[in-house]
């Protein structure tokens, strides 16, 4: 069938020799190489879910009255469009609290397969020269999902995305200059306005979305020109890519994946309850419930809100808020540093060389540590932005948390960075020791009172 | 060891009412004996005789029935550490006791705060959960859960206490909660607001295993454990592992 499918092809556009390498093109077998995947396919399920939410939802500020009896508590009252939509299409319509749901742990799933995906990019020297073209490509990505993950939580316009919302809509006027033009920009005015969800809706469901699939195509047209990189080891060299072929193995597989991920979300929808709007009630703008957290993807920034300096600056008439800082200042720079490390990391080392072949994490203890403490500064931030939940599991003062996190955010990060070189090191030196090849080491203690190694080679 | 002594002091007057007849229909005179009685056993040590405090308690003069009543059958007072945060649990002294305490706090300078409030049956759910939203959510979550009010102190969840429990606090306003007289908050809200606190006893599940306590922390937790973790699952069924 295949067969005669390009037989069919090649006849009216000469596909053959594109779709003879194509079918044959080698995917590695390892499994970390399928974190982008999972990424992708979160990004093909959203656009699904996504797309039968549209058909439902009401991207309208205007005020109407609910008249319904999911929601008893609600019955009569005055909320947006919005919010009353989502109720409709929570309790009303044909599988929609199930879609709803799916759709958002997939947002949820989605961030999280772009940062496990990064980190095996990152750890591995998968973007080094010439892949150093595709890593700023996968930071955007990265943003636009965090981008669209906000604006999408935010559109049922309930107690907890509204008082997100009003946050976001702070942290942009807090841009020096052109910060309320660039609140304007997003929020169409002074929220709560009339404009808001429209225009969140416009964002979040035609603008990102477009920008995602377009840099996505090109992620992986860079990718497929440039090839895999893969794992040192037998038979794999800086010239070669050893693995599966796409058709018949890889597609196996990957498609495995694709339904083993379409099945967990599903699941999730359908057994664990997410963002349950009811329960928080519509949004408005003089009261708020606590706790009240944002998505995980978001909850770095939060943290850094809770922890940030009271520094605000006065410059005459002007005025630098203190939420400029940890709100705009602090990520802006952490992902410039992430943008320029490719060449960061090749001017510190003076490696301007062509790679294809993949390092182990140890194998460079700078690049390691450097990603150990990106990760324990963002985790410290993401844990400050629960203090009030861990302070009341711990059954100690908020306030005292919060000057912990306020020390462990820089501290932890260089004492886990001095702890990763360390194990590099051991790891290197333990390789330098085996060679090429495992072995069992005795310690035996002799009569002295002195130790002697015993070296057995296990063989392959 | 306080507390052994207190279960063991408690145990004492729960016998000793046994053997006594029933305190509501004794006369009140009796009933502000027995009070009495118990006030010195169990009160008199933080708040003082003649309810006039010392420097482990407050003075007790006109804190009034309701918050008496409250902190007795709440079971926050007697408290087992002076200064520390008054925790619900299990009472302490049974009905006729706290009616017997809060008679003779009453008689004796206690009176005056706010009344004991009664509650109406209410099915004004809408205007229940608007008074919720404007006045209670704030401290005490838009779920009834509860949450860090700061220095280690909370505002507990609400779905323990009874409707009258929750009426009192609303009027009495214990430790830092603000108090609700009748012109902040008239008694059809307050009704109508007892009546919404209710649903947090059966928060509506729909969409499957609820985890409103946690909210979207619990979620990402579950993002990545179920969700990341799931995936990562099949991809090491189909996928391989370095041999070494």
């Amino acid at each position: 069938m295949i067969r005669s499918l390009v037989r069919a092809l090649d006849d009216r556009l000469g596909a053959a020799p594109f779709l003879r390498s194509a079918l044959r093109k080698a995917f590695p077998d390892h499994w970390s190489f399928m974190l982008g995947e999972l990424a992708a396919y979160c990004f093909i399920f959203i656009l699904l879910s996504g797309t039968y939410l549209t058909f439902f939802f009401h991207p309208s500020d205007a005020r109407v009255v609910y008249h319904g009896t999911a929601v008893p508590s609600l019955d009569g009252r005055t909320m947006t469009d919005a919010y009353a939509s989502v109720l409709k299409l929570s309790f009303e319509t044909q599988v929609g609290l199930l879609i709803r749901q799916a759709h958002h742990w997939c947002a949820l799933v989605f961030a999280a397969a772009a940062i496990t995906h990064m980190g095996r990019i990152f750890f591995t020297g998968a973007f080094r020269k010439p892949r150093d073209l595709n890593w700023p490509i996968g930071l955007t990505l990265l943003l636009l999902v965090m981008a669209d993950g906000f604006t999408g939580y935010s559109l049922p316009d309930d107690q907890l995305s509204g008082a997100g919302l009003k946050i976001a809509q702070s942290i942009a006027l807090s841009i020096p200059v052109i910060g309320s033009w660039v609140a304007w920009l997003f929020f169409g005015g002074n929220i709560p306005s009339t404009e808001t969800t429209n225009r969140l809706f416009a964002i979040h469901i035609l603008f990102v979305p477009l920008a995602l699939a377009a840099l996505l195509t090109l992620h992986v047209a860079i990718l497929w020109r440039q090839k895999h990189t893969q794992f040192p080891g037998e038979g794999r060299r800086e010239n070669n890519v050893k693995g599966s072929p796409l058709w018949p193995t890889y597609t196996v597989k990957s498609l495995a994946l694709m339904m083993g991920t379409f099945g967990v979300l599903l699941l999730l929808g359908g057994f664990v309850q997410i963002n349950p709007i009811w329960l928080y009630g519509p949004y408005v703008p003089w009261t708020v419930s606590s706790p009240a957290q944002p998505d995980w993807y978001v909850g770095w920034l939060d943290g850094a809100l809770r922890v940030g300096p009271p520094l605000a600056i006065h410059l005459g008439p002007y005025t630098i808020s203190a939420l400029f800082w940890p709100g705009v200042a602090l990520p802006a720079a952490l992902f410039a540093i992430l943008y320029a490390w490719p060449w960061i990391e090749r001017a510190l080392q003076r490696d301007h060389a062509e790679h294809e072949l993949l390092q182990f994490p140890w194998q460079n203890p700078m690049r390691t540590a450097f990603g150990v403490a990106v990760l324990t500064f963002t985790a410290m931030l993401l844990l400050a932005g629960s203090d009030d939940i861990q302070a009341r599991m711990l059954r100690i003062s908020v306030q005292q948390l919060a000057w912990f996190y306020r020390i462990a955010v820089w501290v932890l990060p260089l004492l886990a960075a001095a702890i990763a070189v360390r194990i590099c090191r051991e790891l290197q030196a333990r390789h330098a020791y085996e060679g090429d090849h495992p072995a069992r080491v005795v310690l035996k203690r002799g009569e002295e009172g002195g130790y002697e190694e015993e070296r057995t080679l296990i063989p392959r | 060891m306080i507390a052994l002594l207190a279960a063991v002091l408690a145990l004492a007057a729960s016998q000793t009412s046994k053997g006594m007849p029933p305190l509501q229909k004794a006369p009140p005179t009796q009933r502000v004996a027995v009070g009495a009685e118990l006030y010195a056993e169990h009160c008199i040590s933080c708040h003082g005789a003649n309810l006039i405090g010392t420097p482990s308690g407050p003075p007790l003069i006109r804190v009034g029935a309701a918050n008496v009543d409250f902190q007795l059958a709440t079971g926050r007072m007697p408290l087992e550490v002076p200064g520390t945060e008054p925790m619900r649990g299990p009472p302490s002294f049974s009905r006729d006791q706290i009616d017997a305490i809060v008679a003779y706090v009453t008689t004796h300078g206690g009176a005056g705060g706010p009344p004991t409030p009664t509650v109406q049956p209410s099915r004004d759910l809408t205007r229940g959960r608007v008074v919720w939203e404007d006045n209670c959510q704030q401290c005490h979550g838009a779920t009834g859960y509860g949450a860090v009010t700061g220095f280690g102190w909370i505002a507990p969840p609400i779905t323990p206490a009874t409707p009258q429990q929750i009426a009192e606090a609303v009027r009495v306003g214990p430790g830092i909660m603000p108090k609700f007289n009748e012109h902040a908050l008239p008694q059809r809200d307050l009704d109508a607001l007892v009546a919404y606190a209710d649903t947090f006893r059966r928060p509506d599940d729909s969409g499957g295993y609820s985890m409103v306590s946690a909210g979207p922390v619990g979620e990402g937790l579950v993002g990545w454990l179920v969700g990341v973790g799931g995936a990562v699952i099949v991809m090491l069924l189909v996928g391989e592992t370095l041999k070494r």
